[in-house]
């Protein structure tokens, strides 16, 4: 589905990804860790698209598409989905307004026909309750005034009505206290375990992982891929640090 | 107020504007005068869309007696030179609202121009001016506010926000504050600023194509503005007017 060869990006000209290799099949999970600055959420950027992250070498191809090639709003009507790390507040444009939008858009792209605003609120509202996130605050500005785990939270109910069929998260653990994890977790699972759907996790920590069981960890340091194991890697991480797992 | 001799940038409420564009309407009309009796309402929707190249100064002179209000809502599009300019005399209690948007491109020059003279105490105004501009438009907001030596508990307030599509564009806010009593609230709030690109990308990310998606952020930026005209029929019809012209500028 995901097949990533020797990418090498760069942002403001600083070389960030530095020959990263990976492929990701349908119906897999693959988690991505690493520390700080290792480029995980450069990956998650380059992949989804943003101005300002470079390719400077190497290919990307999803379903045989040459991914690079598209611009965003075309990577997400060819089913890529980019959890945000840090879910970007709009003030002025509401949730359902936004959403949508989102899922008319790509409709549209495929050549589908647009999605009455009943049967777009009945989904929505569907995939908020799913997720325990109040009906309310689909009216809400988006991500404006949201708490980070209802941002986070926000993040799987746009992931719900979209569905995806490649997902890309980026820390969407981080900010999230334990309900609120389980939840997420569950909506993951829910959402996107299914044998044509994949997904990858790039977080720093375990935890999340116990809610979604990765089929693939990777170990992202300086720039590209230094180790790859089964979810057990995770827990080998958890334990004994990158520098040791790594080294 | 009725000028004689064409101004000059010396005069600070022309100091932004295209002079030669005003030359060829000079002399202007004088004022519409407005007067709104103790105790009395008027609202009022002021959509300056004349046709590219063309001037267009329109002047108005309001007296708010004792306790009167008025609120104005002001679509500035139109013309090479479109200026909207509102001189206000507020008499104690009296309440000016005005909730403007100047949208512009190409060369256009646009321009609100406000003057409130609080000149008895307890009179309150606010404005709120949004403005997006693309090309080498200019979009200049003046607004000052008199409060006379009598007039305490004057509540004054002004929010200027405009945004700049290109680099060529340019916005000017001028808040111009003469305070004369002691007891007085004047807030002003001025921003200048481009498309958040983050924001912009968070919704082409989730599918929505570029020009899309920054109609959507001008719409959101601009929107609040014209939400409070009662008016329904007239709402739609500004709303409209300005989505219109949102549209021409991408």
């Amino acid at each position: 589905m995901l097949q990533i060869n020797n990418l090498h990006a760069e942002v403001d000209s600083k070389p960030i990804l530095k020959g990263l290799s990976l492929a990701v099949n349908a119906g897999e999970v693959h988690a991505i860790m690493g520390p700080n600055g290792a480029g995980k959420s450069t990956l998650g950027y380059v992949l989804g698209g943003r101005p300002g992250y470079e390719v400077t070498e190497g290919s990307v191809s999803f379903d045989g598409e040459d991914l690079l090639a598209m611009a965003p709003h075309e990577r997400a009507a060819a089913g890529l989905f980019l959890g945000f790390q840090y879910p970007v507040e709009i003030p002025g444009v509401s949730n359902v307004q936004f959403l949508r939008e989102a899922l008319n858009s790509q409709r549209r792209a495929r050549g589908e026909g647009p999605l009455s605003g009943g049967d777009f609120l009945k989904l929505a509202r569907a995939e908020a309750a799913a997720l325990s996130m109040d009906a309310e605050m689909l009216k809400r500005p988006v991500n404006v005034g949201f708490s980070g785990g209802e941002k986070k939270r926000n993040e799987m109910v746009q992931m719900g009505i979209i569905a995806p069929r490649l997902a890309i998260l980026d820390e969407t653990d981080s900010g999230l206290d334990i309900d609120a994890l389980r939840v997420v977790g569950d909506g993951i699972n829910r959402i996107m375990r299914a044998p044509d759907k994949a997904v990858v996790l790039i977080t720093h920590y375990q935890r999340l992982l116990d809610y979604v069981k990765p089929d693939f960890v990777h170990v992202l340091e300086a720039g590209r891929i230094t180790r790859t194991g089964g979810a057990e890697l995770a827990l080998e991480l958890e334990r004994e640090g990158y520098g040791a797992v790594a080294a | 107020m009725t000028l004689l001799a064409l101004p000059t940038r010396r005069d600070e409420a022309w100091r932004y504007s295209d002079l030669d564009a005003l030359a060829e309407a000079w002399p202007l009309n004088p004022p519409e005068a407005i007067r709104v009796a103790a105790g009395e309402e008027i609202s009022r929707v002021v959509v300056q869309d004349s046709p590219p190249g063309s001037v267009a100064v329109k002047d108005i002179a309001i007296v708010l007696e004792k306790g009167a209000r008025a609120t104005f809502h002001v679509l500035n599009i139109g013309g090479k030179l479109g200026r909207v300019s509102i001189d206000v005399t507020l008499h104690d209690g009296a309440h000016f609202e005005l909730g403007g948007a100047m949208l512009g491109g190409g060369e256009q020059t646009l321009e609100i121009v406000t003057t409130l003279n609080h000149i008895e105490p307890n009179a309150t105004s606010n404005q709120v001016v949004r403005s997006v501009l693309g090309g080498k438009a200019t979009g200049s907001y003046l607004g000052k506010v008199a409060v006379a030596r009598d007039a305490q508990k004057t509540d004054a307030s002004q929010s200027v926000k405009a945004m700049l599509l290109t680099r060529t564009a340019t916005a000017n806010a001028k808040p111009e504050l003469e305070i004369f009593a002691d007891d007085v609230k004047c807030a002003h709030g001025a921003t200048v600023g481009e498309l958040d690109a983050m924001a912009l990308f968070y919704l082409e990310s989730r599918g929505i194509p570029t020009a899309d998606a920054k109609k959507l952020l001008l719409r959101a930026f601009v929107g609040s503005v014209f939400d409070d005209i009662a008016d329904e029929g007239e709402r739609t019809r500004v709303e409209a007017a300005a989505q219109a012209a949102l549209e021409r500028m991408l």
